[in-house]
């Protein structure tokens, strides 16, 4: 008894060191909500492009604004209040409501370098016969309706270069303008586009940036309480998400936590006892952040869900102690003897299945498995070896044993549904095998936790916009910006043909404003000296309605064209074009990569075969289908995730069978586990709902709660009949377990809630099957 | 249409007829409003166009032909067929020009002195008095049968390309344009056929 004594107490002391260790540990944790620990590791360049566009590339930084309500004028010029607020803050790079803010600058430095930048200027363009076709283009221009904007420069620009690249910027769509700033095509709300200086996965960045645009509409001039501020972006979704995983985890493990002590509360009639069976789950929690954020630097905001839920899986271990034990404290000691093993065995069960999750190539699956590993081995720990010792003298519980002899003439007569649950499982057996095919989701934007309204807006906004999707990008790779600059022009003279053909409506460059020093000499080159250049034009302007001599200024440009400094990308600042160099032109480490999106067609998506044939022939580049590849990798991972699970279930099986060597009893054990996961499977299915990779989780978990009832249902000896206040214990453990899950299941975040539609049917089956396919007491 | 009122729609015309003909109502000076009322009657019209445009720097002046559609309030095309087949639509604040393969698409606030040029001809077939105000000092002279309406720049960026507009037509319907620019190049535009489409 001494002994047993001293023992606890070093139990005590080594535990304390161990929950203030944890505590230490997690002060100094850093908290993410940030998805990308959902998304898989990416092992190869292409993917790891991918997350990096994901992450942080231009896309990634972009918020849209919708100004609505109160009427167009209004909306317009708090449009213009706020932009010219934002302006001003060096959180964005750019902030554009369709007013012409930099049009003059960027003339001006189109026009000084129309030689270096248009695409048009070639030795053929500056022979006689070009300069010929040259200038009767910009006659039969100056003749029409835009000849008004041609007229004066025609003497310094007779070939029309100025055009061409004024033609080249104005490719893409921009919404229409209402009283001066961009409005939607229906009219009914102002636009706006901003692109922040920090990446979409600074959250705390996006954030601020956020708050910063509410402030400027708050505080505009024009503020009325009429309209609304809508805004939107892959930074937005952040957010938004980010503040709907704390609001919920919050509200959830309070509400399961309440949810719980008053049902222990009922049970035990007992604070004390109470407050001693929260031991466990509040060490298993901590243990489970601590574990997870050594282990990966980091804690999930979703992990934290998971783990709220995991308190109704870790309250049981206390459950067991203090309903399957007597009433004294020699019995406490007893049920370590007589049930210690079983409850041991539970935990292993649940471990081997959660160790599967550890290889997972998702980050964030990963963390779910080592904090259900670490939080169960530190709660049934604890449990064993703690709490029996904190116990004082007189502990005990209101006494369970009435409802422990009716569940016992339950479970007796449960028999009597073996065939109509064998019934039952059969048809969820065929809709299994029928259903096979839609069972999984394997989009990537099914994890997303953004809700559909969310969605929907940014759908609205985006279509506004004439916004790029970004979803299909050409991506150069090479050692230097000029090489990659070279093979980018190359890659658009390919996609120029693609543009004519109509496979594509435009794609953007950095080269074309930016172009590569070799193309920027070649365009020097094309021009003649300037006594050839006389010659030339006094050869092309025969026949035309022109003299020769109007041109002396063009003479005068050109030849300073010819020695002209070549462009770097620090002569675009402060122009229009810089922002889209920054976007497209990206230096990492010793890698540079130029990226050039596509646009579809209008009404129709990219058909990739044919764009990617011709670029098959040159090397770095790549044709990225962003959604295809992101939904392919994806997929990839949840099929790895299925076989891993499959995985962990081997384990579960080899483990029992090294533990009672008869394949006989195993099966028994692993029947209502397996039943239990078919016929959630099958419920979910004709339910509608296609499981994700938490569904996944969800199903692991029923096993590893399961397995604690079918390990308390068998039995070597069918005999000896199971004690009615272990079956009452199973019957609270299960409650906490419903609601420490069930609660998930009415989450709007689909991670939280997919866990919880699993886990809550899934372990209230695992207990019923296990009770129906129990070998009978007597039989 | 019943039986019932067709004599008296007769009736009307020929009284509207008579007070045409009569050369009291003839004689009678008109007045913008009654101008502007009387073309704003049309909500649609398609006519046929042809442009001769004296550029100094041109040797010889420029012709071109096509075809002008009008859609009441904001909409006029003006399509080129020739020397080279073009076109430019002006829908709102927005102006489309198109060539062969170019699109051009141009927001109108961005170049007041086009803005200008094309508002002019928009508001005088809209018959839109305040658009035409806005931008220009009206001056009206003739009658119904035949009128000159003149149009002088009073927005500064306009005036700096134009100098006036001058526009001729008969009763409710406009014959020619001929715009004079500031740098001396001016274009005359003489519209025939001006009917509902």
């Amino acid at each position: 008894m001494i002994h047993t004594r001293r023992r606890g107490i070093t139990a005590i002391v080594l535990w304390l060191i161990f929950m203030l260790a944890c505590v230490g540990i997690i002060s100094r944790t850093h908290f993410t909500t940030d998805l990308s620990a959902f998304l898989p590791r990416a092992p190869t360049p292409e993917q790891q492009l991918l997350m990096d566009q994901l992450r942080d590339g231009l896309a990634s930084r972009l918020i849209l604004v919708g100004i609505e309500g109160a009427d167009p004028p209004t909306r317009a010029r708090l449009s213009r209040q706020i932009a010219q607020s934002l302006r001003a803050d060096r959180t964005f790079v750019s902030v554009n409501n369709g007013e012409p803010v930099n049009t003059e600058r960027d003339r001006i430095f189109l026009f000084n370098n129309r030689y270096l930048l248009s695409p048009a200027v070639t030795p053929a363009r500056f022979s006689g016969d070009g300069l010929h076709a040259a200038l009767s283009d910009s006659i039969d221009l100056l003749a029409s309706p835009a000849g008004l904007l041609i007229k004066s420069i025609l003497p310094r620009d007779p070939t029309g270069e100025m055009v061409q690249l004024i033609e080249q910027l104005n490719s893409g769509t921009h919404p229409k303008l209402v009283e001066g700033a961009w409005a939607s095509r229906d009219g009914a709300r102002a636009l706006m586009l901003m692109q922040t200086r920090a990446a979409g996965s600074d959250t705390d960045a996006q954030q601020h940036a956020m708050a910063a645009i509410r402030q400027a509409f708050d505080q505009a001039p024009s503020a009325t309480p009429s309209a609304q501020l809508v805004m939107t972006g892959p930074g937005v979704f952040s957010v938004t998400s980010r503040d709907t995983i704390k609001r919920q985890v919050t509200r959830l493990s309070i509400i399961s936590l309440v949810l719980i002590a008053t049902l222990l509360l009922l049970v035990y009639r007992s604070f004390s006892a109470l407050a001693l069976g929260l031991l466990p789950v509040i060490s298993g929690a901590l243990a489970g952040i601590a574990a997870v954020s050594l282990g990966f630097g980091a804690v999930h905001g979703i992990t934290l869900g998971f783990g709220t839920a995991l308190i109704g899986e870790a309250v049981d271990y206390s459950i067991y102690l203090f309903v399957q034990s007597e009433q004294s404290r020699a019995d406490h000691q007893d049920w370590i003897k007589r049930f210690w093993p079983t409850i041991r065995l539970g935990v292993l069960t649940s471990i081997a299945g959660f160790a599967s999750l550890l290889l997972s190539g998702f980050p964030g699956l990963a963390q779910l498995g080592l904090y259900a590993i670490a939080g169960l081995i530190a709660a049934a720990t604890v449990t064993r070896f703690v709490l029996p010792s904190l116990l004082p003298a007189n502990f005990h519980i209101h006494d369970v044993l009435g409802i422990g002899l009716t569940l016992s003439r339950v479970v007796q007569r449960a028999a009597a549904l073996r065939w109509p649950a064998a019934i039952v499982l059969l048809a969820a057996c065929a809709i299994v095998v029928d259903h096979h095919a839609s069972l999984w989701n394997d989009k990537i934007a099914s994890l997303s936790p953004v809700s559909q309204a969310d969605v929907e807006l940014d759908t609205r906004l985006r279509a506004d916009m004439g916004a790029p999707d970004v979803r299909y990008l050409v991506v150069v790779s090479g050692a230097s910006q000029e090489s990659v600059l070279r093979a980018s022009e190359r890659a658009s003279a390919l996609l120029q043909t693609q543009v004519e053909q109509g496979e594509l409506a435009g794609f953007e460059s950095p080269s074309r404003y930016l172009p590569s020093t070799a193309t920027q000499r070649a365009r020097q080159d094309s021009l003649p000296r300037r006594p050839m250049l006389e010659t030339r034009l006094a050869q092309a302007v025969q026949g035309l309605p022109v003299r020769a001599h109007l041109f002396t200024p063009f003479l005068a440009d050109a030849d300073a064209a010819r020695s002209q400094l070549l462009l770097q990308a620090s002569d675009l600042q402060q122009t229009s074009m810089a922002m889209a160099v920054d976007a497209l032109l990206i230096q990492q480490q010793r890698q540079w990569r130029a990226l050039l999106p596509l646009t579809a067609p209008r009404g129709v998506s990219i058909n990739a075969d044919p764009i990617r044939a011709a670029l098959s022939a040159m090397p770095d580049v790549l044709f990225v289908d962003m959604k295809a590849e992101s939904d392919h990798l994806y997929s990839g991972y949840l099929h790895e995730a299925i076989v891993l699970s499959l995985g962990g279930l081997v384990a579960i099986v080899g483990l029992l069978l090294a533990v009672f060597r008869s394949p006989m009893r195993v099966l028994r054990i692993i029947a209502p586990l397996a039943a239990a996961v078919i016929t959630v499977t099958a419920g979910l299915s004709v339910l509608g709902q296609q499981m994700i990779i938490l569904h996944l989780v969800g199903l692991l978990l029923v096993v590893a709660v399961g397995s604690n009832y079918a390990l308390f249902f068998d039995r070597p000896d069918p005999r000896t009949p199971i004690l009615p206040r272990t079956l009452a214990s199973m019957l609270f453990a299960n409650l906490t377990t419903v609601a420490g899950f069930g609660l998930l299941a009415f989450s709007n975040v689909s991670l939280l809630q997919a866990m919880g539609v699993t886990v809550a049917p899934g372990v209230i089956l695992a207990l019923i099957y296990s009770a129906i396919f129990a070998r009978q007491s007597d039989a | 249409m019943t039986r019932l009122t067709q004599p008296h729609l007769r009736l009307c015309a020929l009284v509207w007829l008579a007070l045409l003909v009569s050369p009291i109502v003839q004689a009678a000076p008109l007045s913008i409003a009654q101008l502007m009322a009387s073309l704003a009657q049309h909500p649609q019209g398609v006519a046929t166009f042809s442009e001769k445009k004296f550029i100094a720097i041109l040797d010889e002046p420029v012709v071109s032909s096509g075809e002008l559609l009008f859609i009441a309030p904001a909409r006029l095309e003006k399509r080129t067929l020739k020397p080279r087949p073009e076109s430019m639509v002006l829908d709102g604040d927005t102006l489309t020009l198109e060539r062969g393969q170019r699109k051009h698409v141009l927001q109108l606030k961005d170049y007041p002195e086009v803005a200008g040029m094309i508002e002019s001809i928009r508001a005088t077939l809209a018959g839109d008095r305040k658009a035409l105000e806005r931008v220009y000092h009206l001056a009206l002279d003739g009658g119904n049968e035949r009128w000159t309406l003149v149009l002088t720049p009073l927005d500064p960026k306009v005036g700096a390309v134009i100098a006036r507009i001058r526009m001729e037509g008969i009763k409710d319907v406009v014959r020619s344009v001929e715009i004079l620019q500031t740098d001396g190049d001016s274009s005359l535009m003489t519209i025939e056929n001006l009917a509902p489409p």
